[in-house]
C-alpha cells in the first residue's frame, strides 16, 4: 500500500513539476483549453446535436429504414 | 429540377463541403505530427547513442515543433466524428458496427498512450533516465501511427467494404470478421501509403526550416545537421510513398474502377491503356502497366464502366443500367423487408431477404438516377493526381540535391537550394492534400463504395443549418491555423543554439 501511494505521488509530482516549469507551453495550454471549450460546450451543444441522439435503438432503426426507402426516387 | 431537388442538393453541397474544410484541416495537423515524430525520435537515438548534448538541443527544438503542431491539432478530429452523428447520420447508422470498433481502439490507443508518453517526452528530460526518455519519445510517435492504423482502417473499409452482413432488421452493416475489416490488404497498402507520405511531409518540414536558418545564418550546426537527417529520411520516405502509391494504384484498379478512369480522364480505355502525363502528352501503355504490372492489361475508361464491358479474361462486368436495376430491386426488397418486419409477417421477410441477397451488392446503385452520376468529377481528379504525383517528384529531386550537396558541405554555397528547401515546405503540403483529393473526390457519389451514395448517406437537416455551421468552422480553423503559423514561427526565430 505504501508504494502504491508513494508511487501515485511520485506521478503526482511529475506532472506538477512539468506544468509549473512550462514556458512556452502555457499558450499552448491555453488554446488546447479555449479549443475544447468551443468545441464541446459551444458546437457540440449548440450545433452539432446527434440526429438521432435520445432515441431508441429500435427508434434508430425505425428512422433510418424510414430515411433510407424515403430516398428511394422513382 | 424541383424545389425539393435543389435544397437536396445545397444540402448535400454544403455538408461535403463542410466535410471536406473539416478532413483537408485536420490533415494539415496528422502527418507532420507523424513525420516530426520520426525526426525527433532519430535526433533523440543520436543523443543516447552519443551522449553528445548537441543532439539533446536538437531533439528538443524539434519537439518543440512537434509539440505546437499537437497542441494546436489535437481534437480537430472530433469535429468529424460531430459531423457523422448530425450531418449524416443515416450513415453513421448504417456503418456503425464496423466504425465503432476501429475508432473505439483508436480513442483509447490514442488517448492513453500519446497522453502518457508525451508528458513524459516534453516533462521528464531531467526526471527519467535516458532510455525511458527515449522510448517514451518512440512510443508518443508510435501511438500516433497506430492511431492513424485504425482511422484508415474506417476509411479503407468505405472504399472496399469487406468482412461484413447487412442486417435489414437493424438497418446497420454488422462486422462479421474483425480480422478481415481490420487487416484488409486495401487497409494495409492505405495505411502504409499515407504513413509514409506523412514521414516524407515531416523530412521536407524539417529540410525547409533548416534552411530557412542557413539562409539568415542561424544555429548552423544544428540546421546542417537536421538536413542530413531529413534528407534521408525524406529521400527513404519519398521512395516508399512512390512503391505503396503503385501497390494503391493496382488495388484501385481493382476495386474502384471508376476512381482509376477518373484520375487518368480515360473515357474510353481497352488494352495497352496509355497514361496521361498532362492532356496531349501520353505515354502508350503505362496506364495499364501501372493499372495491372502489364503493359497489355486491360483498363476501362469511364464510358466502358457506364456501357458495361467484358474483360479479355472473358469477365463480363455489368452496365450502370443493369447496376441501378439491381440496385432497385435490392432497395424495394429492403422496403418489403421493413413492412413485413412491421406487421410481424415472417413469410414476407424471407421472401424480401431472398431477394436482397440476391442483389445486395449493388443496393446503393438503387439510388442513383442517371448512370453520369456514377462518374466523379474528373477534372479535379485528374490535375490532383498530377499536382501528387508531380509535386511528390519534384520534392524527391530536392531532397536528393540536398542531401548530395549536404554530403560534399557544399549546401551553404549554393542558396538558390536553400530557397527551393524553403518553398517545398507549402509544395509537400500541397501534394498532401492533393493525395486525399484524389482519394475521396475520386470515390464519388459513393460514401461507402456501391453500397450507399452521399445522397441516401446525409441526415435531413435545413441546408442553412450546415451553411451556418460551415461559416463557423472557417472562421474558427482559419483562426487556429494563424496561431499555430505564428507561434510555430516564433519558436523557430526564437531558436538560439549556436
Amino acid at each position: 500500500m505504501k508504494r502504491i501511494i508513494s508511487s501515485v505521488t511520485a506521478v503526482w509530482r511529475f506532472y506538477r513539476d512539468g506544468f509549473r516549469q512550462m514556458t512556452w507551453g502555457r499558450t499552448l495550454w491555453v488554446i488546447i483549453i479555449l479549443k475544447l471549450l468551443v468545441f464541446f460546450l459551444v458546437l457540440r451543444l449548440f450545433f452539432f446535436q446527434p440526429v438521432l441522439g435520445g432515441k431508441t435503438e429500435a427508434e434508430k432503426q425505425e428512422t433510418v429504414g424510414r430515411e433510407l426507402i424515403e430516398g428511394i426516387r422513382p | 429540377m424541383t424545389l425539393l431537388d435543389i435544397t437536396d442538393s445545397a444540402l448535400l453541397d454544403w455538408s461535403r463541403a463542410q466535410f471536406a474544410l473539416t478532413a483537408c484541416y485536420h490533415w494539415l495537423f496528422v502527418p507532420l505530427t507523424l513525420g516530426l515524430a520520426l525526426v525527433m525520435g532519430i535526433m533523440e537515438t543520436n543523443y543516447v547513442r552519443t551522449k553528445d548534448e548537441f543532439w539533446k538541443s536538437t531533439a528538443q527544438f524539434w519537439q518543440k515543433l512537434f509539440g505546437i503542431n499537437f497542441a494546436i491539432g489535437v481534437a480537430t478530429g472530433i469535429i468529424l466524428e460531430f459531423e457523422f452523428g448530425t450531418n449524416w447520420s443515416n450513415y453513421s447508422w448504417f456503418v456503425g458496427d464496423i466504425f465503432g470498433a476501429p475508432l473505439a481502439i483508436e480513442g483509447i490507443v490514442a488517448f492513453f498512450m500519446e497522453a502518457t508518453f508525451i508528458a513524459v517526452m516534453f516533462f521528464g528530460w531531467n526526471k527519467v533516465g535516458r532510455g525511458f526518455h527515449l522510448a517514451s519519445t518512440w512510443l508518443t510517435g508510435l501511438g500516433a501511427t497506430l492511431s492513424a492504423w485504425w482511422i484508415l482502417v474506417a476509411n479503407s473499409w468505405m472504399q472496399h467494404p469487406v468482412g461484413m452482413e447487412f442486417n435489414p432488421e437493424t438497418v446497420r452493416n454488422e462486422m462479421m470478421d474483425f480480422f478481415a475489416v481490420a487487416f484488409a490488404p486495401e487497409a494495409v497498402t492505405k495505411f502504409c501509403h499515407t504513413v509514409t507520405s506523412g514521414w516524407m511531409l515531416g523530412a521536407v518540414f524539417t529540410v525547409g526550416v533548416s534552411s530557412w536558418m542557413l539562409l539568415r545564418g542561424r544555429n548552423r550546426l544544428m540546421a546542417l545537421a537536421s538536413i542530413k537527417v531529413g534528407a534521408v529520411v525524406g529521400i527513404v520516405a519519398a521512395l516508399l510513398v512512390m512503391f505503396t502509391g503503385d501497390r494503391s494504384g493496382l488495388d484501385m484498379a481493382r476495386n474502384q474502377p471508376m476512381k482509376l478512369a477518373a484520375a487518368e480522364g480515360l473515357e474510353r480505355g481497352g488494352q495497352g491503356a496509355p497514361f496521361s502525363v498532362v492532356p496531349g502528352i501520353e505515354v502508350p501503355g503505362a496506364l495499364s502497366f501501372l493499372a495491372t504490372h502489364d503493359f497489355e492489361g486491360f483498363v476501362p475508361g469511364t464510358q466502358d464502366i457506364i456501357d458495361g464491358y467484358t474483360t479479355p479474361d472473358g469477365e463480363r462486368v455489368p452496365s450502370a443500367a443493369e447496376k441501378m436495376a439491381r440496385g432497385k430491386l435490392a432497395l424495394e426488397a429492403f422496403k418489403d423487408f421493413r413492412e413485413g418486419h412491421a406487421k410481424g409477417d415472417q413469410n414476407a421477410k424471407n421472401e424480401a431477404l431472398k431477394t436482397l441477397n440476391e442483389h445486395k451488392a449493388y443496393f446503393g446503385y438503387g439510388y442513383i438516377q442517371e448512370a453520369e452520376e456514377l462518374v466523379p468529377p474528373v477534372g479535379l481528379v485528374y490535375w490532383s493526381f498530377r499536382v501528387m504525383v508531380g509535386v511528390g517528384c519534384l520534392l524527391l529531386l530536392v531532397l536528393l540535391l540536398v542531401w548530395w550537396y549536404g554530403r560534399q558541405n557544399r549546401l551553404e554555397q549554393n542558396r538558390w537550394l536553400l530557397h527551393a528547401g524553403l518553398w517545398s515546405i507549402p509544395l509537400v503540403y500541397l501534394a498532401s492534400q492533393a493525395g486525399w483529393i484524389v482519394a475521396e473526390v475520386g470515390r464519388q457519389p459513393w460514401a461507402i463504395q456501391d453500397l450507399l451514395p452521399v445522397n441516401a448517406a446525409v441526415s435531413s437537416l435545413s441546408a442553412g443549418a450546415v451553411i451556418t455551421t460551415f461559416v463557423l468552422f472557417l472562421i474558427i480553423f482559419t483562426v487556429l491555423l494563424i496561431a499555430e503559423v505564428r507561434i510555430m514561427c516564433r519558436a523557430i526565430k526564437g531558436c538560439q543554439l549556436d
